[in-house]
């Protein structure tokens, strides 16, 4: 069953068109991540979604009912906001039990909501303090506490990890996937942060400009990205995009990166259609596609091609060596062993896993093959 | 001398600021402690330098004048402040509704401000002149058993002064919510919104708690504007009927300049200097302990 569905969402700020056509379709369960650049979109739509902003045309369906002309206050959301927006003058236990008390709840179902989401959380002992007296990491369980406490459809989250600091941020993120993981309800997350959207997501929605760029669970847009936008967005390092020819070969396709004495060749995925032979196309290669000459990327030898190239530069990470190459004249970014110390100027070698290069099409920018 | 090596860009700063600060030091403390001695010399209509104690204060305390002024400006003070503080958070509620031409209201409810107290004073005065006021008009247009003629009566004549003063002051008040209430995290009437609150629920219980401390910036000021008042009184009603609306600052102008008492006046103006001080004193105290409690919380 679709828990949220939108169709044909346009929403347009005076002549500005912010979101251009918008349609997703999110089952119950599912935890969406609406990924983007500052600007995209992906606030709006979240607020649309909540009923805090009108859309200038569609429709959004919360539990297979139209909402479009619904309050927020019924349409059976919860929401968590970037600035938590607790209540400053109002304890915990009365952040939590605001939203109950508008609906009138009796006041024993309110303790007993309250302890539940409490012990949930770990914020019993929290209850008696103002917002003012928690630290970031506080405040940001209570924002979740009054929303769980509602037990609603939908649950919005709106970039809720982005005023923590980076070790606490990484602490939360595993703590809302463990309570997705327990309570099974249907999220809607927004972020500008891709590694935020991986992790945690059971499918992500790249947006940019107003539009969604791919609608796709978290492996089909890391190693499948729809075009050049999501393929250069996500990853940090992002993929590697250089522009190439594709030409016949007796086992395929073959991308040819340079030209000359540098060139090099790449087989290309077969499944391409043999209308791009002789052609230019756009190659994208992940970073840790390019590693030390002893990686062993699969079981299949063919996967594995190994080749030469000058080494520019070295950036050890600690986890990682990440090594700026030139590959048939363009700069890539590969990642090697932490321990590979490779000498900057000399021609180093490298093991390319060719499964997962993806060729885009230069002048529409679309994934090819 | 270092001194002399200052370049003039580095002096006019200091000269700016030091002259007119020595100037108002001279003026506002140097006057206010010479009337406090004065108020205690025997003085009549120019200055004598004896000694009498406490008492002009006691002669100030037991005139009629001075008791109905005293009760009045309690009163006065209570209804002013109610009244500019209650007109002044409705403009502003009514105005943070991302209301079209925002701008104008906002300068139209300001307006008055910049009217003389004296204008203010004389033009409600015509108003309220029930012979050629707002009673004339509505009995003109047929209503005629119709009375609006409190600057006239005793018992009420004080309120037209709440009235004009209100009328006056309340787009100051306005201007001080507004800003309190354009310093709310938007995000939490969005939540609020979600929580199922209504506009009503939403600002009494989040966003007028969340801005209290304009509250008592509004109190202080506008309590301090009310005790000074006189122009506004004197051009309203100048006291009367009878003495029913003279104020503090009345007495001390009618003693010192009507009557040609020094003493007696000077007296009456540090009473209603200490009336000042009783509310400025622990707005003050108030002040510096929420800096240090925010202090210690950051």
């Amino acid at each position: 069953m679709a828990a949220l569905r939108i169709r044909d969402l346009h929403k347009r700020f005076g002549p500005v068109e912010v979101l251009k056509g918008i349609d997703l379709e999110i089952d119950s369960g599912d935890f969406t991540v609406l990924v983007g650049p500052s600007g995209c979109g992906k606030s709006t739509l979240l607020n649309i979604i909540a009923g805090l902003e009108k859309a200038s045309s569609g429709d959004v369906e919360i539990g297979e009912a139209v909402v479009n002309d619904i309050q927020p206050k019924d349409r059976d959301i919860a929401m968590v906001f970037q600035s938590y927006a607790l209540y400053p003058t109002m304890t915990v236990r009365q952040n939590i039990t605001f939203g109950m008390e508008c609906r009138r709840v009796p006041k024993a179902r309110q303790d007993e909501a309250v302890d539940r989401v409490a012990k949930l959380l770990q914020i019993e002992p929290l209850l008696a303090r103002k917002p003012g007296q928690l630290s970031g990491g506080q405040r940001q369980r209570v924002a979740m506490g009054r929303a769980l406490v509602r037990d609603p459809k939908l649950f919005l989250f709106d970039e809720p990890l982005s005023n923590l600091d980076a070790k606490l941020r990484v602490e939360m993120r595993m703590e809302i996937k463990q309570l997705h993981a327990r309570i099974g309800s249907t999220i809607v997350y927004v972020t500008h942060d891709q590694i935020e959207a991986m992790t945690m997501a059971t499918r992500i929605a790249v947006m940019h400009q107003g539009s969604v760029q791919q609608f796709a669970d978290p492996d089909t847009i890391y190693n499948r990205p729809a075009n050049l936008f999501v393929a250069r967005f996500m990853g940090a390092p992002p993929m590697n995009t250089v522009t190439a020819r594709l030409e016949g070969g007796p086992d395929g396709p073959v991308a040819v990166v340079g030209q000359g004495a540098d060139a090099i060749r790449l087989p290309a995925p077969a499944a391409v259609g043999p209308d791009w032979l002789r052609r230019p196309v756009i190659l994208g290669i992940r970073p840790e596609c390019i590693a030390e000459p002893t990686r062993y990327f699969s079981e299949d030898p063919a996967a594995t091609m190994t080749i030469s190239a000058p080494v520019e530069l070295t950036e050890p990470t600690g986890a990682e060596t990440i090594v700026v190459l030139r590959l048939g004249g363009e700069k890539v970014l590969g990642r090697v062993a932490p321990d590979v110390r490779m000498p900057t100027g000399a021609v180093g070698r490298f093991a390319v896993d060719t499964r997962k290069i993806c060729l885009f099409d230069p002048t529409t920018e679309r994934l090819i093959a | 001398m270092k001194a002399a090596r200052r370049s003039p860009g580095e002096v006019l700063p200091l000269l700016a600021i030091w002259v007119p600060v020595l100037v108002s030091i001279l003026y506002v403390v140097g006057f206010t402690l010479y009337t406090v001695w004065i108020a205690f010399t025997p003085s009549t209509l120019l200055p004598e330098y004896g000694w009498v104690g406490l008492k002009n204060y006691v002669a100030i305390l037991h005139t009629r004048n001075w008791n109905i002024a005293a009760a009045n400006i309690v009163v006065y003070s209570v209804c002013f402040l109610a009244l500019t503080t209650f007109l002044g958070l409705l403009l502003a509620v009514l105005l943070d509704q991302k209301l079209r031409g925002e701008n104008v209201f906002r300068t139209i409810f300001l307006y008055p401000l910049a009217v003389s107290f004296v204008v203010t004073g004389v033009v409600w005065g015509w108003l309220l002149n029930p012979g050629i006021g707002i009673q004339k008009v509505v009995v003109g247009l047929g209503w005629t058993d119709f009375r609006f003629d409190w600057l006239v009566d005793r018992d009420r004549a004080l309120y037209c002064i709440v009235l004009a003063g209100a009328w006056q002051a309340s787009g100051f008040a306005m201007a001080l919510f507004l800003a309190g209430l354009r310093s709310v995290d938007a995000d939490l009437m969005k939540a609020a919104q979600i929580d199922g609150a209504g506009p009503l629920r939403t600002y009494r219980r989040v966003v007028l708690p969340t801005i209290w401390p304009i509250f008592i910036a509004v109190f202080v000021i506008l309590l301090q504007f009310a005790i000074k008042t006189f122009d506004l009184a004197v051009a309203l009603t100048g006291g009367g009927p009878g003495i029913s609306t003279v104020l503090p600052s009345m007495v001390v102008y009618d003693f010192m300049f009507q009557r040609g008492l020094l003493g007696r006046g000077s007296a009456a103006a540090v009473l209603q200097l200490l009336m000042l001080v009783a509310v400025l004193v622990p707005y003050g105290v108030f002040r510096r302990w929420q800096t240090l409690k925010a202090a210690r919380n950051a």
